[in-house]
C-alpha cells in the first residue's frame, strides 16, 4: 500500500535514495498485477512481461547505482496499452486476427522508455483495435472500473486507466483517437495526456484514424503526466507527421498559480444530456481555477457538435484502410478452411474481426466508395477545417479552455453494447480537439452519483483543452490545481490496503 | 482536335500507361534497398515495406527529385501542389491493402513528347505522371497448387505515365517507348529496361470505324509485355483482331487481355474480378508536397541534352544519316563515349592545326562505334565506359586510318588488339609490324617488278580488262606484305600503266 | 439514408468480409444509423472551404535516399503463416 498510489517522482525519489530498488519495485507491482490485474480480476492485462520486466529492472538499478542523473523514468514500471507494438512481445490490439502476433519491432514509444531503461510489465486490455469507449469490443472481453468492478472503465485505453486506478502501475501508455486516453481517464478518476497531434510518434502503435492517433499516457498526477510528456514527444525520422518543434522542460516549468492566465469556458460543451452533478464538479473545479488567479472567460465554439459527426466518418474510412493490411496473408491469423485466395481474406477476416471493427471498416468502405467520397470523406475534410479555424479563434483570446470530459460518470458494463453511436455520444466532447489535433488533459475533479444507481458514486473528469503544441499551458494549469485539490489522491478501495 | 479526325479507314487510337522503375537507392517510402537485381526471394524488406502492423511511410526525397526531372523532360507542367494518396485493393502482393500513389494532384500532368516517325514529327501528348509504388511479385509454380510472393519489389518507386490516345499504329508506340526510355536513361531516373521489368507498359486499345469522330466506345488494355518487340506484335495483333470484329459489326469487349509470348497472340485474362472501386483518399501518413518554382526551374536547368536535341545536333554539326544518329542515341552510353571521342579529334586537331577533315573522322567515329565498336560490346555484354579502349586511344587509332599510316583491314586489327587487351595503338601498330607503307619508291620499285614479272595482266589491262588492273594491284599488295597505301598503291600503278 | 441488402453485400465483398444472411441484415441496419446520424453534416456551408489534410499544417517530408538492409528481415519471414525457403506461401493466385 505505501508505494501503489504514489506518484511517479515520489518513487523515483526512493530509487535514488535507494530506499528500494526498481527489482523491488518491479516485483512489487508485478504482484498486484498478478492479483489484481488479471482476466477474472480488472481484466486490465492481457499480457505480463515478469521475465522481461526482472531483467529491464535489474539494468536499471545498475544505471541508477551509477548514474545520478538518470531520468524519472529510469526504473518505474509501467503498462503499454496492446497496440503498441513490442517486439518478441505478443501484441493483440484486443483482436482474434492477431491473437498470437508477436511483432519484430520495438514502437518508437517503447524504444524511449526502453532506453529510459523503464520496466514493462504487461500490455493492457482495449478496445479491439481501440475501435470503443468501454473496452467491452476486446476479443478478450471488458476490463472494469476499479471503482465499481460492475462498470466499464471507458474506453479504449481502459485497461491502461484502470491498471492505474487500482495502483498497479504507477503510469500507463495509452493511445487517443477521439477520446481514448480522457474518457476512460475520467470514468476511472486518473490523470490523462492527449498530446497534439504530431508531438508523439505514431510509429509502431497499430493504426486506427491516421489523421488523429495521438500516443499519450495515463498517470496519478499532471506532474507525472508531465514527466512522461518530456521523455515521449519529439521527431521522429519514422513518422513523417511528427513535428520537429522543441520539447520544453514540460515538469520543472510547472507553476502552482494561474495568474494572468486567461480560460475559456465553451458554452457549447454543456450538453444536454449531461448529468447535472457533473456540471456542478465542472463548474466547482472552474471556480478552484479562478481562486489560483486565472481570468475564466465564456467563449462559443459553435461547431461543436458537428465534430463527432467529422469523426463518424473520417475514423471509418480510415479504418477501412488500416485494417486492409489483417488479411491472413503476411502474418496474424489465417482462416484454416480457406481453400482459395478469396477465401484466405474473406474467412480470415470474418473470424478475425469483432462486430465493431466489421462495422466501422463496412462503414468506411462505404464512405470511400466510387460516388460517395466527396459526400463523405471530402465533405468531412472541409468541416474539420472550419473546426481548425474555429478553435485557432478562440485560442487568440485564451490560453486553454475548460470543460468536462465526459458528459456522464460510468456505466454499467454492458449497457453500452448495440448502440453503433455509444461512442460517438460518450466522446462528443473529447472529440473536437481530437478532430483538431489539439492536447488536452483529463484530471480528477470530484465524484457524481451514477444514473442507475443514486448509492453509487463515481469519477468525473475535468478536461482541459490546449492550442496546438500547447502543451505546458495545460500541465500548468492542472498542475495549478492539483496543488489546491487532491481529488488526484484519492484511490478506490478493495486493491490491498 | 486529333479526336475530329474523320478518316476513311479503321483508325486505331492507342492510349499508353506506362511503369518506369526509378533507380534509387531506397525503396519510395523505407530504406529497403531498391535493387532490381536482386534474386534472393524476400531479401530487401523491412517491417514497412511488409505493412508489419503500426509502420509508416516515409517520402523518399530522390524518387521526388527523379519524377521532377521525368516530369520536366516530358514537357510536363510540375504541380506546386501535390499529395499521395491510398488506392485500396486486395492482393497477395500487395502488403498494406493499399498502394500509395497520386490519385488528383499527380506531380506531372500535360506534357507532351515529339516522336520522329520516318522523318516525320509526331507529338503525343502525355496526360499525366505521378510518383507511386511498386508491388511485389506473385510467383506461380506450375502444377503445384499454390503461389509464392516476393516482396523484394514491394515499394520500390515506380513513375507511371500515361499517355492520351494520340497513337495511330504499333510502330508510333515502339518508337514512343523507345524515345521514353531513352529519356529516363538520359536524365538517370532509371534503366527502363523492358526485359528486367524496369518498364512495363499496359496500352489501351481500340479502333475506330470509317468515317467515325469520336473516340471508340471501348478500349482494350494489353498487360504482360516485356520487350519493345511484344509491344510491336501485341498492339499490331490486337488492332487486327478489332479490325475484324467491327468489319462483322461486333464491338470487342473491354477487357484486360494478356500476350502470350509462345502463341504470339494476346489472351484475355481470367481476372474475373467485379468492377474494380479503389477507394482513393488522401494518405494521412504522408504531409502534402509544395515543391517551390525555385526546385523546379534549378531541375529544369539541370537536366541534360536529351535525345530530340542530341539528334538535331547530330544532324546539323556532324550530318551523320539518320539511322546512325537514331542507332547511337538509343545506347546512351555509347552516345556518350562517341562524343567524347569527337572531343579528342577536335583537340588534336586544334592542337596540331592540321588541315585533316574533321567531318570526315567524325563519321569514322560514328561508323567505328556502331559497327566494330558495338559487335565487341555485345559479344562480351559490356559497356562502353567498361571497354579497355580509352577515348584518346580511339581517336588516335582513327587518326592513324585517315592519314594512311595503316590499311583500314589493319585498323581493324588493331582496334580489336585495344579491346583485349589495352594499350594505345602506336604500340600495337608497332609491335604487328602494320605500318602502311606510303614511302613511294618503295612502293615503284614493287610496281615496277609486278609489271615486269605479269606482262600478260598489263597487255589485257591495255587492251580493256578493267579486273586485270585489280589482279595488278593485288601482286603490287603481295609484293608489299600487305602493308603498301592501296591509295599509292592504285594511283602509281595507273601511271605505271599508261 | 437506408442501405438495400446488395449494397451491403457489395461493400462487404469490397472490404473482403464474409458475411451470414443475419450479418448483412444487422449491419444494414447499424450501417444505416450511422450514416443517418452522419447526414447531418450537410448543414455545414463548407462553400469554398478547402479540405483538410495535416491538421497541424505539415508540409514537405522526405528522406534522404539511403539504403539500409533490415535487422528485422529473417524475422519477418519467421512470422509467415506459410513458407516455403524465404519466399510466403499462399494458396494458388491462378
Ligand atoms: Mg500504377
Ligand atoms: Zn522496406
Amino acid at each position: 500500500m505505501e508505494l501503489a498510489y504514489l506518484e511517479i517522482s515520489e518513487l523515483a525519489e526512493k530509487l535514488r535514495k535507494k530506499e528500494i530498488s526498481s527489482v523491488e519495485l518491479t516485483k512489487y507491482f508485478l504482484e498486484r498485477v498478478k492479483k489484481y490485474g488479471t482476466e477474472n480480476e480488472l481484466n486490465a492485462f492481457l499480457t505480463i512481461t515478469e521475465k522481461e520486466a526482472l531483467l529491464q529492472a535489474e539494468e536499471a538499478d545498475r544505471i541508477l547505482s551509477k548514474d545520478p542523473n538518470a531520468s524519472v523514468l529510469t526504473g518505474i514500471p509501467y503498462a503499454a496499452k496492446d497496440l503498441f507494438s513490442t517486439k518478441g512481445i505478443r501484441t493483440t490490439a484486443s483482436s482474434k486476427i492477431l491473437d498470437q502476433f508477436v511483432p519484430v519491432f520495438d514502437s518508437t514509444v517503447i524504444s524511449k522508455l526502453n532506453s529510459e531503461k523503464s520496466v514493462l510489465l504487461g500490455k493492457t486490455n482495449l478496445d479491439e483495435f481501440a475501435h470503443g469507449s468501454s473496452t467491452e469490443t476486446s476479443a478478450y472481453g471488458p476490463s472494469k472500473n476499479p471503482w465499481d468492478t460492475t462498470r466499464i472503465p471507458g474506453g479504449s485505453s481502459g485497461g491502461s486507466a484502470a491498471a492505474v486506478a487500482a495502483g498497479l502501475v504507477p503510469f500507463a501508455l495509452a493511445t487517443e483517437t477521439g477520446g481514448s486516453i480522457r474518457l476512460p481517464a475520467s470514468l476511472c478518476g486518473v490523470c490523462g495526456w492527449k498530446p497534439t497531434y504530431g508531438r508523439v510518434s505514431r510509429y509502431g502503435v497499430i493504426a486506427m484514424t491516421s489523421s488523429n492517433d495521438s500516443p499519450g499516457t495515463i498517470a496519478r498526477s499532471v506532474k507525472d503526466l508531465a514527466y512522461t510528456a518530456e521523455i515521449l514527444s519529439g521527431h521522429d525520422a519514422k513518422d513523417s507527421t511528427t513535428s520537429v518543434k522543441d520539447i520544453p522542460n514540460y515538469a520543472a516549468n510547472l507553476r502552482s498559480d494561474l495568474k494572468g492566465v486567461k480560460i475559456g469556458v465553451p458554452k457549447e460543451y454543456f450538453v444536454s444530456g449531461m448529468q447535472p452533478e457533473v456540471e456542478t464538479k465542472i463548474h466547482e473545479a472552474i471556480e478552484k481555477l479562478k481562486e489560483l488567479g486565472a481570468e475564466i472567460i465564456e467563449v462559443s465554439l459553435p461547431l461543436t457538435k458537428y465534430g463527432s459527426l467529422v469523426y463518424a466518418i473520417v475514423t471509418p474510412a480510415e479504418i477501412s484502410s488500416n485494417l486492409a493490411r489483417f488479411d491472413g496473408i503476411r502474418y496474424g491469423h489465417r482462416s484454416k478452411d480457406a481453400k482459395e485466395l478469396l477465401d484466405i481474406y474473406a474467412k480470415s477476416r470474418e473470424e478475425g474481426f469483432g462486430d465493431e471493427a466489421k462495422r466501422r471498416i463496412m462503414t468506411g468502405t462505404y464512405a470511400l466508395s466510387a460516388g460517395y467520397y466527396d459526400a463523405y470523406y471530402l465533405k468531412a475534410q472541409k468541416v474539420r477545417r472550419l473546426l481548425v479555424n474555429e478553435f485557432n479563434d478562440v485560442f487568440e483570446k485564451v490560453d486553454a479552455l475548460v470543460c468536462a470530459s465526459v458528459p456522464n460518470v460510468a456505466q454499467k458494463i454492458g449497457t453500452a453494447k448495440d448502440n453503433p453511436l455509444f461512442g460517438y455520444i460518450a466522446d462528443q466532447l473529447n472529440i473536437p480537439a481530437s478532430m483538431a489535433g489539439l492536447p488536452a488533459l483529463s484530471i480528477p475533479c470530484g465524484f457524481a452519483k451514477t444514473e442507475d444507481d443514486t448509492s453509487v458514486e463515481m469519477p468525473v473528469g475535468l478536461q482541459i483543452i490546449g492550442p496546438q503544441w500547447g502543451e505546458q499551458n495545460i500541465f500548468n494549469i492542472g498542475h495549478a490545481y492539483q496543488t489546491i485539490t487532491d481529488w488526484h489522491k484519492k484511490y478506490p478501495k478493495g486493491f490491498g490496503e | 482536335m486529333e479526336e475530329k479526325n474523320v478518316t476513311n479507314e479503321y483508325t486505331p487510337v492507342i492510349g499508353l500507361e506506362i511503369h518506369v522503375q526509378l533507380k534509387t537507392k531506397s525503396k519510395m517510402f523505407c530504406d529497403s534497398p531498391n535493387n532490381p537485381d536482386e534474386t534472393v526471394p524476400n531479401t530487401n524488406i523491412c517491417e514497412v515495406c511488409t505493412a508489419q502492423p503500426g509502420t509508416l511511410p516515409v517520402a523518399n526525397k530522390e524518387a521526388v527529385r527523379l519524377g521532377t526531372m521525368l516530369g520536366l523532360a516530358l514537357n510536363c507542367k510540375i504541380a506546386n501542389n501535390c499529395k499521395f494518396d491510398r488506392k485500396s485493393y486486395f492482393y497477395p502482393d500487395l502488403p498494406k491493402g493499399y498502394q500509395i500513389s497520386q490519385y488528383d494532384k499527380p506531380i506531372a500532368e500535360h506534357g507532351y513528347l515529339d516522336i520522329n516517325v520516318d522523318g516525320v514529327v509526331k507529338r503525343v501528348r502525355i496526360r499525366r505522371a505521378h510518383l507511386e509504388e511498386d508491388a511485389g511479385k506473385n510467383i506461380h509454380p506450375e502444377g503445384l497448387g499454390y503461389s509464392l510472393v516476393d516482396y523484394n519489389r514491394a515499394g520500390c518507386p515506380l513513375i507511371e505515365i500515361v499517355t492520351e490516345p494520340d497513337i495511330t499504329s504499333a510502330k508510333e508506340a515502339r518508337i514512343f517507348l523507345e524515345e521514353l526510355r531513352n529519356i529516363v536513361r538520359y536524365i538517370g531516373a532509371g534503366s527502363a529496361d523492358m526485359e528486367k521489368g524496369t518498364m512495363r507498359l499496359e496500352p489501351n486499345i481500340s479502333v475506330r470505324k470509317p468515317g467515325q469522330q469520336e473516340l471508340p466506345n471501348y478500349k482494350v488494355e494489353v498487360k504482360n509485355i516485356n520487350s519493345f518487340k511484344f509491344a510491336e506484335s501485341a498492339i499490331e495483333y490486337e488492332i487486327a483482331r478489332h479490325i475484324e470484329m467491327l468489319k462483322e459489326g461486333q464491338t470487342p469487349k473491354q477487357v484486360t487481355m494478356g500476350w502470350n509470348e509462345k502463341a504470339s497472340q494476346t489472351v484475355e485474362q481470367r481476372s474475373k474480378e467485379e468492377a474494380n472501386d479503389y477507394r482513393y483518399f488522401p494518405d494521412p501518413d504522408l504531409p502534402v508536397l509544395k515543391l517551390s518554382d525555385e526546385f523546379i526551374s534549378n531541375l529544369q536547368s539541370a537536366l541534360p541534352e536529351l535525345p530530340a536535341a542530341k539528334r538535331l545536333r547530330f544532324e546539323e554539326e556532324y550530318g551523320l544519316p539518320d539511322e546512325d544518329i537514331q542507332n547511337l542515341v538509343n545506347w546512351k552510353e555509347l552516345t556518350e563515349y562517341f562524343e567524347e571521342v569527337v572531343s579528342e579529334i577536335q583537340a588534336w586537331i586544334k592542337a596540331e592545326h592540321t588541315n585533316e577533315d574533321e567531318l570526315k573522322l567524325v563519321k569514322m567515329a560514328a561508323n567505328w562505334c556502331l559497327q566494330d565498336f558495338s559487335a565487341l560490346l555485345n559479344a562480351a555484354k559490356i559497356n562502353p565506359s567498361e571497354s579497355r579502349i580509352t577515348q584518346e586511344n580511339f581517336a588516335e587509332l582513327l587518326k592513324h586510318i585517315a592519314d594512311g599510316k595503316i590499311s583500314v583491314t589493319a585498323g581493324k586489327k588493331v582496334f580489336s588488339e585495344m579491346f583485349e587487351h589495352g594499350g594505345e595503338p602506336d604500340h600495337i601498330i608497332e609491335d604487328l609490324g602494320l605500318t602502311q607503307i606510303s614511302d613511294t619508291s618503295e612502293i615503284e620499285s614493287a610496281i615496277d617488278n609486278v609489271i615486269k614479272s605479269n606482262e600478260k595482266a598489263v597487255l589485257d589491262y591495255k587492251a580493256g580488262q578493267q579486273k586485270s588492273f585489280g589482279f595488278l594491284v593485288g601482286m603490287a599488295m603481295k609484293e608489299l606484305k600487305g602493308k603498301g597505301n592501296p591509295q599509292l598503291v592504285n594511283e602509281i600503278l595507273k601511271k605505271k600503266l599508261e | 439514408m437506408i442501405l438495400t441488402t446488395e449494397q451491403v453485400r457489395k461493400i462487404a465483398a469490397l472490404a473482403r468480409i464474409k458475411l451470414t444472411d443475419d450479418e448483412v441484415e444487422k449491419f444494414r441496419k447499424e450501417l444505416s444509423v450511422v450514416l443517418d446520424y452522419v447526414s447531418e453534416l450537410e448543414k455545414v456551408n463548407t462553400d469554398g472551404v478547402e479540405e483538410i489534410s495535416q491538421v497541424t499544417g505539415l508540409e514537405n517530408v522526405l528522406r534522404e535516399d539511403i539504403a539500409r538492409l533490415s535487422e528485422f528481415r529473417d524475422a519477418i519471414i519467421a512470422s509467415f503463416p506459410e513458407r516455403k525457403d524465404d519466399f510466403l506461401k499462399i494458396k494458388s493466385i491462378l
